[in-house]
């Protein structure tokens, strides 16, 4: 792995001091930082003074930045956000199964397994074409209503396997699409080594094509976290609902800044773990 | 005789506009656009509240007691234009496409602090809808036993703090979007009941829910702070004062008794829940 960071090359080249280059760089440095500090402090400035000059903004405050309301709802908001985090949490590995087992469908080679082929095409076909809500209803509403006793009938199975369903057809295409990042190569290799198809792939494809995508899928679970609250159509109060609730109560949004105060809280720490992720991953492939 | 009368009928004709001027003078000025009543109603309006989703005409309980405000404010009914919007449009800031919105608003303490609303012009009983197969199964109109059930209701109504103040369920309510979603939830098994205002109960019971039954009623005297309906309206909105005149008004004369004994159904049948 080649470092090619400037630093590195001036330790490289030990007690002479910077060179005029260098001091020019550093210089220049200075100055951009100096203008994006300069030109980032006066949009803020602008939106801190002018929005408020706007002759609605006491109106908007009111109905959406209305700290008594908050103050009143803000609890109530994160108790229902356990239960977002509950669902995400048994929802994430199913997904991660499914899609690893879908994705392994569509690349079965074998003639005879045609139709797990065909079966793996159809299935993120469709499931990624559908509105993650329109799935939620027809399961969540659908299959109880075939006459399912309780507790099966609970709209926190059918709308967990409404999730599941969608998304792990786009994580089968993320990892399929890691799986044919991996040479042809590797697999000739490996059979040159008398290892079988399944050992191949479990042993020399697999290991390199998760890790190859493990950014991308990053992504899809930060969006499966706010489309939790997908769930609350079929009847679960988790925070978006509640969320609701507390509007029709206090005729006010508040609780929406709240609750998505509440979403960045999290989506924002992982959103930048997954950047780390990705670029950690791009330094290594330079 | 033909100018005694032209005499007759512009006397006639003083008389009327006079007499429109008094009512209408109220609310001179105070309207979105001058000379007409502008109301909002929801999209889409349902029965027994505004028949056939058509408000113009007229048909349904909301619709009659809007034309009846509006006449009582000095509109014609010509002068009456309806708009549609949604609970979250009406609570919006900023300017309102409407006078004033009527699709059962319950006036609440803490919404009154973000709109205004008019006075009451229903009361509306609280009643438990649920199945046929519900209650063969031992669902029985009393406290204790409705405790027991699992609730649903629509989440942006007030028959959710009603549910938890009176009921106190021992597991917690399911919440939906709208009264279609309950039902579906209900004849999924989901829920065995849930909470709606007596009217709406009933039509849902008799016509959209299948096997669907009344197990019973909180009339409103029996509640602290009954579910008491009011036109909403911006904050501060002048016609405040002349739109309850005009509901005071129908109280009084027995208008509103009227038009709510033509189209609400009568509700005596329903058992009450002590």
């Amino acid at each position: 792995m080649a470092e090619t960071s400037p630093q590195n090359r001036a330790g490289e080249r030990p007690a002479t001091g910077p060179t005029r280059r260098e001091v020019y760089e550093a210089r220049v440095r200075r100055r951009s930082n100096r203008i994006a500090l300069i030109s980032t402090v006066s949009v803020v400035l602008a939106i801190v003074v002018l929005v408020p000059l706007a002759p609605g903004w006491d109106a908007v405050q009111r109905a959406f930045f209305n700290g008594r309301v908050f103050a009143a709802t803000f609890p109530g908001l994160i108790s229902a956000f356990l239960l977002n985090v509950m669902i995400f949490a048994w929802s994430a590995p199913l997904i991660a199964v499914t899609g690893l087992a879908i994705a392994l469908c569509r690349d079965a080679r074998a003639p005879a397994l045609f139709p797990l082929r065909l079966f793996g095409v159809a299935y993120t076909d469709i499931f990624r074409g559908l509105p993650v809500v329109l799935v939620i209803y027809i399961i969540g509403f659908g299959v109880p209503g075939l006459g399912l006793p309780r507790p099966w009938n609970s709209p926190y199975i059918w709308g967990t396997l409404a999730l599941v369903l969608v998304y792990s057809a786009y994580v089968a295409e993320v990892i399929r699409s890691g799986i044919d990042s991996i040479h042809q190569s590797q697999r000739s290799a490996a059979a040159s080594l008398g290892l079988s198809d399944r050992d191949t792939m479990r042993f020399v494809v697999l290991p390199q094509a998760i890790r190859n995508v493990v950014p991308a899928n990053m992504n899809l679970f930060i969006a499966l976290q706010k489309d939790v609250a997908l769930l609350s159509f079929i009847g679960p109060v988790e925070i978006f609902r509640q969320a609701g609730v507390f509007k029709s109560l206090y005729a006010n949004f508040t609780p929406y800044v709240g609750a998505a105060l509440i979403f960045l809280a999290l989506t924002i720490p992982a959103t930048r773990y997954s950047d780390y992720l990705m670029n950690k991953q791009n330094r290594a492939r330079t | 005789m033909k100018l005694f009368a032209t005499t007759a009928l512009a006397m006639t004709f003083a008389a009327s506009s006079a007499l429109a001027m008094g009512h209408g003078a109220c609310a001179a000025g105070k309207t979105l656009t001058d000379g007409t009543l502008t109301i909002a109603t929801g999209n889409p309006a349902y029965y027994p509240w505004v028949m056939n989703d058509a408000p113009e005409s007229g048909e349904g309980f909301e619709a009659a007691v809007a034309y009846a405000i509006a006449d009582k404010m000095g509109f014609d009914a010509n002068d009456v234009t309806w708009v549609r919007t949604s609970f979250d449009e009406a609570i919006q800031p900023g300017a309102k496409n409407f006078d004033f919105n009527m699709q059962q608003y319950s006036i609440t303490p803490e919404r009154e602090e973000m709109v205004d609303f008019s006075l009451p012009y229903y009361t509306s009983a609280m009643a438990v809808l649920t199945t046929q197969s519900v209650i063969e199964a031992g669902a029985e109109a009393t406290l204790a036993s409705l405790k027991g059930l699992k609730w649903g209701a629509v989440a942006t109504t007030t028959a959710l703090p009603i549910l938890n103040n009176l009921i106190q369920p021992e597991s917690d309510p399911l919440l939906y979007n709208d009264n279609a979603d309950v039902n579906a939830a209900i004849m999924a098994g989901q829920i065995d009941a849930a909470l709606y205002d007596l009217p709406t109960a009933l039509y849902l019971s008799a016509v959209v829910v299948e096997g669907g039954a009344l197990l019973g009623q909180f009339p409103p005297a029996q509640s602290e702070r009954p579910d008491q309906f009011g036109l909403l309206m911006e904050e501060g909105n002048p016609l405040k004062e002349c739109v309850d005149a005009a509901i005071s008004e129908l109280t009084e004369s027995g208008e509103l008794a009227a038009i709510e004994a033509k189209w609400l159904a009568e509700s005596t049948g329903v058992p009450v829940i002590e």
